[in-house]
């Protein structure tokens, strides 16, 4: 029998999204509704996972594929591979964890709170949708249209800037949907066109124009490279995740902005392999300046929201020089770090506004002594931080050793500068924790973390810990599609017996 | 050779449901002429919205088995025809609809009682204390709507200008009739009045100019005449951009742009939203079939002056949507930048342009009406209240109203699941495969810039601190259901449009 999962999970959110908008107005079910509904996404998300099998050899899987606008080539079309099923289990482990740490965002007074915790589930679907879709014109809708809650979440319950970080976040981020739109639109013209000319199945190892190819290589690029944010087009982030409820700047930070390096594997490199190398010098200059530039921003904050959304600057840098390192060690590392990186952001944001909420500010300097005060979130924060930094034996350290070492393999100068960014995150870390939880007690009583809290962390540093201890079953997952990426472009590891010169030499 | 004048042959039938507008029309005058006054409202919507819906089922029932040329070849039912003079029928029965608010007074609230007389005279008090009503705005708009229903499907220059003539004269007047801030409104109505008679001679001249090249006024006449050479280039050319110029600018096509924000602003809210989306579907119906049909075989000579125009219209009317404060305005320049994104599809010359220009030319329909709707339920001290400073908060004193609004902002912008964007991805996907590629970038650069303004208006109206004295009128049924319908086609159209793609690709040959 074939069960529609991936439509089950789209839907399920959505639906949860309505039920909760649609509550009574003085109604009291609101966050158990809308937890309640997460919950449920989660555990058919968790028996959709059981329904993938590794092994297979199909590229997608649970694929659901209907016509939509036959008159388009588009088609509703669902599947995933161990990437994007990584990322969605990613995203609905974090909504419910989101809802929980944002219990007491909102007062209960008139529907913002209905309002608030609808739009999240309905961020939820769109993780689903922008993930699962494997039609370029469905990604395209969902890609755009989950601008609208974000917009929404930012601009109606961000902090006082919130009108201008919500705007500047949907321009940034239209523009570059709408450049990718033309390419978008150009990529079916070279393609087989038909009724179904948006399948990603059918749009892969099209043989095209060299010029054709980079021009829809750049167009597809440029979105990603704002949605990813990467360095110079990073701007709208530090003021976005500023503005926002820590919650929101969770899900845009840690899991819808992967659109973005994800978008980079599935789209750019498997659509255009000639164009990838071709402008690969010049992105893996853009990610080490991301990755230096991002640290260095990050050190000099005194808001604490702005550190991390520059931390994430960096770690994204990261990410894209492992994707475009085109070595299997450094892909399977760099998609490993997009799940690593949702966890880890996930525990600074939350951890920092649990410190926010007690002190009522966001500044750094405002801080200093909390270790003191409230010992678990001060540790938490240490944790979380230590995530941030790679520490062995916690999440990111695999991911990132194994984008470093396949950095060498490839290009050995990169390598370099890239290690250099792991003793720029000890910096930004340290300092951070040292500002905050370190000192004389200051004159302040605070309750320390509460239940709720503590079932907010608990989940999240039980990651940390799974996956820094055991990362097989999750690279098992995205091992297989990185080596099915790989082979759309083209390229072969390098051998470790020769050097990178000759290896390069020996690619197409 | 024979001196008898030979009457050509009539397909009434087929010109039914441009018979039922016009008759509708001239009966709506005889009731402004008999009928007492304070019957004639009760009287003339019935009249005219039985007659719309009337012409819309004769339309649809005998339509397509009717399909030809007739009239001696003037007037050509064909796919396009058809489709767009049903479109023009239910946009301007919901325009209609719009029109006949009363917000609970005793007659259509937009509409001065008084139109001849001078602004605060005492004329017109004392015409205000008879209860005078303004019930002409009825048989004019038929008038302006049959107009338009000839306009897309006239295959000949001289009957083109005559439904030119048609749809305008009532829509200047229409222009003239505001109730509130009457100057504003007489101005407007003069000023596109004369804009509008100079590019209707310039469109005459350059009908007579093609009417030199080919000796004939019919289009295919000219087509043929074009295919077959017959020299005299010099008349062709100025011809066919002088013909442009009339056909853009009742599109409010840049630099023939000056006319619509001014007219916009001044006319009343209802008669803006009906005459920006009928007389755009109108103008750009006609301009289908006289560059599709007539000029196709010189398309090297007006193309590239056509996609210059569509890049600037998109360009400057994005541009400066962007510094408007007045709500009405933003939505006029918005109007413009449409009109550059449907030249956009125009300009690509194959079936998949005429198809996308008549999808988004539904699209826009449905998306402004119920906008102007519900600019028009927006008020302040009894009048409208279009500065966007007025809209501040609107989203806590109406949540529904400004929800219903951000959607069609949504639509404007062209986001996904809107039907803006299945329209502006027809048209863009229309010219790219045509090699106007650069046309298509930047319209979606254009996108960007107008949707920042629209975004600026719902960020004023769900975060901005509510302003003082600002209200919303309870609307009529009507009005309500217009604004839903709307609101029903925008999503419709964005979620499922494969059945109208369908119906506009399979009406999109022009007969020849």
């Amino acid at each position: 029998m074939n069960v529609p999962w991936l439509t089950t999970l789209l839907v399920l959110p959505l639906l949860g999204a309505l039920v909760v908008a649609l509550l009574p107005r003085a109604s009291t079910a609101v966050r158990p509704v809308a937890l309640g509904f997460s919950v449920a996404t989660l555990a058919v998300a968790v028996l959709t996972a059981t329904q993938y099998s590794v092994g297979s050899g199909e590229q997608f899987q649970l694929t659901e594929i209907y016509p939509w606008i036959p008159q388009f080539g588009v088609s509703y079309a669902l599947g995933v591979d161990g990437i994007s099923l990584s990322m969605i289990l990613l995203g609905l482990v974090l909504v419910p964890i989101c809802i929980l740490a944002a219990w007491d965002d909102v007062p209960a007074e008139g529907r913002r709170q209905h309002t608030y915790f609808a739009l999240m589930l309905s961020l939820a679907s769109m993780v689903v949708g922008v993930f699962a879709a494997i039609d370029v014109f469905l990604f395209y809708v969902f890609f755009e249209a989950m601008l609208i809650p974000v917009y929404f979440l930012i601009g109606m319950f961000g902090g006082t800037r919130r009108a201008r970080a919500a705007t500047t976040f949907l321009l940034y981020s239209l523009a570059g949907g709408l450049v990718m739109l033309v390419a978008v639109i150009g990529l079916y013209l070279v393609g087989p066109r038909g009724t179904d000319g948006f399948l990603v199945t059918n749009l892969i190892g099209l043989d095209m124009p060299v010029e054709v190819g980079r021009w829809l290589f750049v167009g597809f690029f440029i979105a990603f490279a704002i949605k990813a944010p990467m360095w110079p087009l990073h701007t709208w982030l530090p003021l976005a995740a500023e503005q926002a409820r820590p919650a929101t700047s969770v899900l845009l930070v840690g899991v819808l902005d992967k659109v973005g390096t994800y978008g980079m594997i599935r789209f750019c490199l498997s659509f255009f392999p000639e164009a990838s190398q071709w402008a690969t010098p010049v992105i893996l200059g853009l990610a080490l300046a991301s990755m230096i530039i991002g640290a260095m921003l990050a050190i000099g904050q005194d808001d604490m929201l702005r550190l991390i959304a520059y931390t994430s600057v960096s770690h994204f840098g990261f990410i894209v020089m492992g994707i475009f390192a085109f070595t299997t060690v450094t892909q399977t590392g760099a998609t490993l770090y997009m799940v690593n990186h949702g966890f880890t952001t996930a525990g600074l944001f939350l951890v920092a506004g649990m410190l926010i909420v007690r002190r009522g500010s966001r500044d750094i300097r405002d801080f200093g002594g909390w270790q003191r005060v409230t010992p678990v979130i001060a540790g938490c924060l240490l944790v979380a931080g230590l995530s941030g930094l790679s520490l062995p034996g916690l999440n990111s350290f695999v991911s990132e050793f194994m984008v470093i070492v396949g950095l060498f393999q490839r290009h050995s100068w990169v390598g370099v500068i890239a290690a250099t960014g792991v003793i720029l995150a000890a910096v930004y870390i340290l300092v951070m924790y040292r500002r905050i939880a370190t000192g004389p007690r200051p004159d302040i009583d605070v309750p320390d973390m509460t239940r709720r809290e503590k079932f907010v962390v608990a989940p999240i540093i039980a990651a940390f810990l799974v996956l820094g201890f055991f990362p097989r079953p999750v690279l098992d997952l995205l091992e297989p599609a990185v080596q099915q990426t790989l082979q759309h472009v083209g390229v072969t590891d390098p051998a470790p017996a020769i050097d990178t010169a000759t290896a390069e030499g020996s690619d197409r | 050779m024979t001196d008898m004048f030979v009457a050509p042959a009539i397909d009434y039938t087929a010109l039914l449901p441009m018979i039922i507008v016009f008759v509708a029309g001239l009966l709506g005058c005889l009731v402004e002429g008999f009928a007492p006054r304070g019957l004639r409202y009760a009287v003339q919507v019935p009249l005219a919205a039985a007659a719309l819906v009337l012409a819309l089922v004769a339309l649809v029932v005998l339509g397509p088995d009717r399909q030809g040329v007739t009239a001696a070849g003037t007037v050509a039912l064909d796919g396009p025809a058809l489709l767009l003079q049903g479109l023009l029928l239910v946009l301007s029965l919901l325009g209609l609809l719009v029109m006949a608010e009363r917000l609970g007074g005793q007659q259509p609230d937009a509409f001065t009682q008084a139109g001849a007389s001078v602004p605060g005279s005492a004329e017109e008090a004392y015409a205000g204390r008879l209860g005078a009503t303004t019930t002409e705005v009825f048989p004019l708009t038929m008038l302006s709507v049959g107009g338009m229903m000839l306009f897309v499907s006239a295959n000949d220059l001289l009957l083109l200008f005559i439904a030119l003539e048609v749809l305008s004269l009532p829509l200047y007047v229409l222009t003239g009739l505001a109730r509130r801030r009457r100057l504003l409104s007489q101005e407007a109505s003069l000023k596109y009045f004369l804009l509008g008679s100079f590019s209707s001679a310039f469109f005459l001249f350059g009908a007579v100019l093609l009417y030199g090249y080919a000796g004939s006024m019919r289009l295919d006449a000219i087509s043929a005449a074009i295919s077959a050479n017959v020299g005299m280039d010099g008349l062709l050319v100025p011809g066919i951009l002088l013909l442009a110029v009339g056909l853009l600018f009742k599109v409010g096509a840049v630099p023939f742009h000056a006319w619509t924000p001014d007219v916009y602003q001044g006319a009343p809210t209802p008669v803006t939203g009906f005459m920006a989306a009928c007389t755009k579907v109108a103008a750009f119906g006609a301009m289908l079939r006289v560059f599709y049909v007539a000029v196709e075989g010189a398309r090297l000579e007006w193309q590239p002056v056509v996609a210059a125009v569509a890049a600037l219209t998109m360009v400057v009317g994005a541009v400066l949507a962007v510094l408007q404060t007045d709500v009405k305005r933003i939505l006029a320049y918005s109007s413009i930048a449409h009109a550059g994104f449907i030249l956009t599809g125009l300009v690509s010359m194959d079936q998949a342009g005429i198809s996308s220009t008549m999808f988004y030319l539904a699209t826009y329909g449905f998306m402004t009406i119920p906008a102007f709707a519900i600019v028009a339920l927006v008020r302040s001290s009894g009048t409208e209240a279009t500065q966007v400073g007025q809209w501040s908060g609107l989203g806590r004193r109406a949540p529904w109203l400004a929800a219903g609004f951000t959607f069609l902002m949504l639509a404007f912008a062209g986001i996904p699941l809107t039907s803006g964007f299945t329209g502006k991805f027809a048209v863009f996907a229309a010219a790219v495969s045509q090699g106007y590629a650069w046309l298509a970038v930047i319209g979606v650069l254009a996108s960007a810039v107008t949707a920042y303004i629209y975004f600026a208006l719902v960020v004023r109206m769900w975060l901005g601190d509510e302003a003082g004295d600002t209200q919303v009128a309870a609307p009529s049924l009507m009005t309500t259901f217009a604004i839903v319908a709307g609101l029903a086609v925008t999503l419709g159209l964005g979620v499922m449009p494969s059945p109208l793609l369908d119906l506009a690709q399979s009406s999109s040959l022009f007969l020849r």
